[in-house]
């Protein structure tokens, strides 16, 4: 490989430095011990992450975050595993189109997602509450694991189960023993993928979502266009935390440059 | 978007090889698809029908929607009045700056990235893209922070002598927090279109004597170009329908076709007009991603014979 020039290093170290300025800014004001977005000399407190704890708001939205997450995930995983199963091993004339439709909450912007289930909703009843929104969330991140797990069904040597099927073994001994701790890199990829993609989703939540059901990024956005005082920074820094801890996880169980960039 | 989210595991390509089609087993792979199937259906394909007979339906300021009524006059309020042209316009050239920034900023990133030393190399392609999976709502707060008339930027120019410039709710906030959102999506497809070219080619032409700039313009930039102009597709749709961004560093005035949305529907309750607005914003994303998707593989299958 060739070395870069000092241009080129410059160049690295601005976008370096313009990606993470806003999180580092965020993360450093959380422990301010002022009223204000300040960060005057070097000492620090936690009162506005003592604050936020206090702050029933932001601690049940929290919670429904968490839970909303878990189920979307879950929901969304149980699914894409028979279906990316049938797309990758049983390919018939419809296997384009329906790929194609379990992959399109990608292209569709979730804004509009949002206003149609909000019609949704209103037509059928039960607007804002928990299960449709796990419902909601849980074809938002299909794409994820609907991607990993046909990635990991596609790269896939088939000769264990032929294997232990021909010595025997029901399908689903097969299923369970074999296919499963196989595919399991591509299942708890997906789910990971998933769930921080669940748990970060603010456009759609906030057109479904009704007072008891608001989500921690919804109740941030709506806090943060009233007030903006260090608590909203605490919050963050909790979140930037909650992500890099799910990040590091991913990164371990499945590669965080696979999910990133695909193979490298 | 949650903008969030990644486009990058290469769409998986169904090899028929892998089949094991037996006879009475037709009936199998549906059966194993449906759960997933009767998801998208139900929330997916019907919303948005709903939504699509909704944005016909006549609006009462009284009574809200009439059912079974059918107009096309929010239709028509949308594509006659200024004020929304103002948006719209709006909307287009940022979306169209946000790319072209993401272009001018992404690909040599992408490929100083790509010249680095082994361990360094992935750890900065990770610090280019982690930001990726943090909250787009906890990014435009940090950048609220930094560009406030408090903020570190407008400190330091204090600190330099120089006056306080206004940042915060203008459409510049807009534009930096949206590059700084839309950026990962740019590199990434110029990393994966980097990552296959043969380095032999540009090793060949310097040693024929091309200058650097030459092998740059003719051999590298024409073999990422398919990576850049599908970021450049993300980015403007995603863009162009983001809704967080503008919401929170644009202010109350400075709206943006998702903002308008979200405005109609929760504070004026006109839901048909906001389905109409909706559904164009729908229709022209799908019409610029299938179109120029088209185009590119028209363009490459030509060019590569």
């Amino acid at each position: 490989m060739n070395k870069n020039g000092p241009i080129a290093l410059c160049f690295n170290a601005l976008v370096i430095l313009f990606t993470l300025a806003p999180i580092l800014v965020v993360c450093v004001i959380a422990f301010t011990p002022e009223n204000t977005l300040t960060m005057n000399g070097p000492e620090f407190s936690l009162r506005w992450f003592k604050a936020v704890f206090e702050f029933p708001d932001f601690v049940s939205s929290f919670w429904n975050s968490l839970w909303l997450a878990l189920a979307a995930a879950t929901i969304s995983t149980a699914l894409a595993i028979p279906a990316a199963m049938a797309l990758v091993r049983y390919p018939h004339r419809w296997s384009g189109v329906l790929q194609g439709l379990f992959l399109s909450p990608l292209i569709i912007p979730h804004l509009v997602l949002g206003v149609a289930l909000l019609r949704l909703f209103s037509v059928v009843g039960g607007a804002g509450s928990f299960g449709w929104l796990v419902l909601a969330h849980s074809l938002v991140v299909t794409p994820y694991t609907m991607r990993l797990i046909m990635a990991a069904l596609i790269g896939f040597d088939r000769s264990a189960e032929q294997a232990a099927l021909s010595l025997g073994a029901t399908r689903s001994t097969v299923f369970l023993r074999i296919t499963l701790p196989m595919i399991l890199p591509g299942i708890t990829g997906g789910w990971l993928l998933a769930f921080i993609n669940s748990f970060d989703e603010v456009t759609m939540s906030i057109f479904v979502t009704s007072p008891s059901t608001v989500t921690l990024p919804v109740r941030m956005y709506m806090y943060a266009t009233e007030s903006i005082d260090p608590m909203m920074a605490a919050v963050s820094a909790l979140m930037v935390g909650i992500t890099a801890v799910a990040m590091i996880i991913l990164d371990r169980v499945y590669g965080l440059d696979r999910v990133l960039v695909g193979r490298s | 978007m949650s903008a969030a989210g990644t486009t990058s595991v290469a769409p998986p390509v169904v090899s028929a090889a892998a089949s094991d089609k037996a006879p009475g087993q037709r009936s199998l792979p549906w059966l194993m698809s449906a759960p997933a199937i009767l998801l998208c259906t139900v929330m997916l394909l019907v919303p948005l029908v709903l939504t699509f007979v909704l944005s016909f339906n006549a609006y009462d300021a009284e009574t809200g929607p009439k059912a079974g009524t059918f107009t096309l006059e929010h239709y028509a309020a949308v594509l006659t009045d200024p004020y929304y042209y103002g948006i719209f316009w709006r909307t287009l050239w940022i979306s169209g700056l946000v790319t072209l920034i993401c272009i001018v900023v992404g690909a040599p990133e992408a490929w100083i990235l790509n010249r680095m030393r082994k361990p360094w190399r992935s750890i900065m392609l990770l610090v280019v893209l982690a930001p990726l999976m943090i909250s787009v709502v906890v990014r435009a707060f940090g950048w609220s922070m930094l560009l406030g008339p408090e903020g570190l930027i407008n400190g330091t120019l204090v600190a330099l002598g120089f006056a306080k410039v206004k940042l915060l709710y203008t459409e510049t906030a807009i534009v930096i927090a949206l590059v700084h959102v839309m950026l990962p999506f740019m590199v990434i497809p110029v990393w994966t279109s980097l990552q296959k070219l043969d380095g032999g080619v540009a090793n060949a032409a310097l040693s024929l004597g091309a200058s650097p700039v030459t092998v740059l313009r003719r051999i590298v930039l024409p073999q990422i170009m398919p990576g850049i102009l599908s970021g450049s597709l993300i980015v403007f749709g995603l863009s162009a329908s983001s809704f967080a961004i503008p919401g929170l560093l644009g202010g109350r005035r400075l709206k943006m076709m998702a903002t308008i949305i979200y405005d109609e529907y929760l504070h004026e309750l006109n839901w048909p007009l906001g389905a109409a607005i909706a559904l164009l914003l729908l229709v022209a994303n799908l019409v610029i991603m299938l179109g120029w998707n088209r185009m590119i593989e028209r363009r490459y299958k030509k060019a590569l014979g």
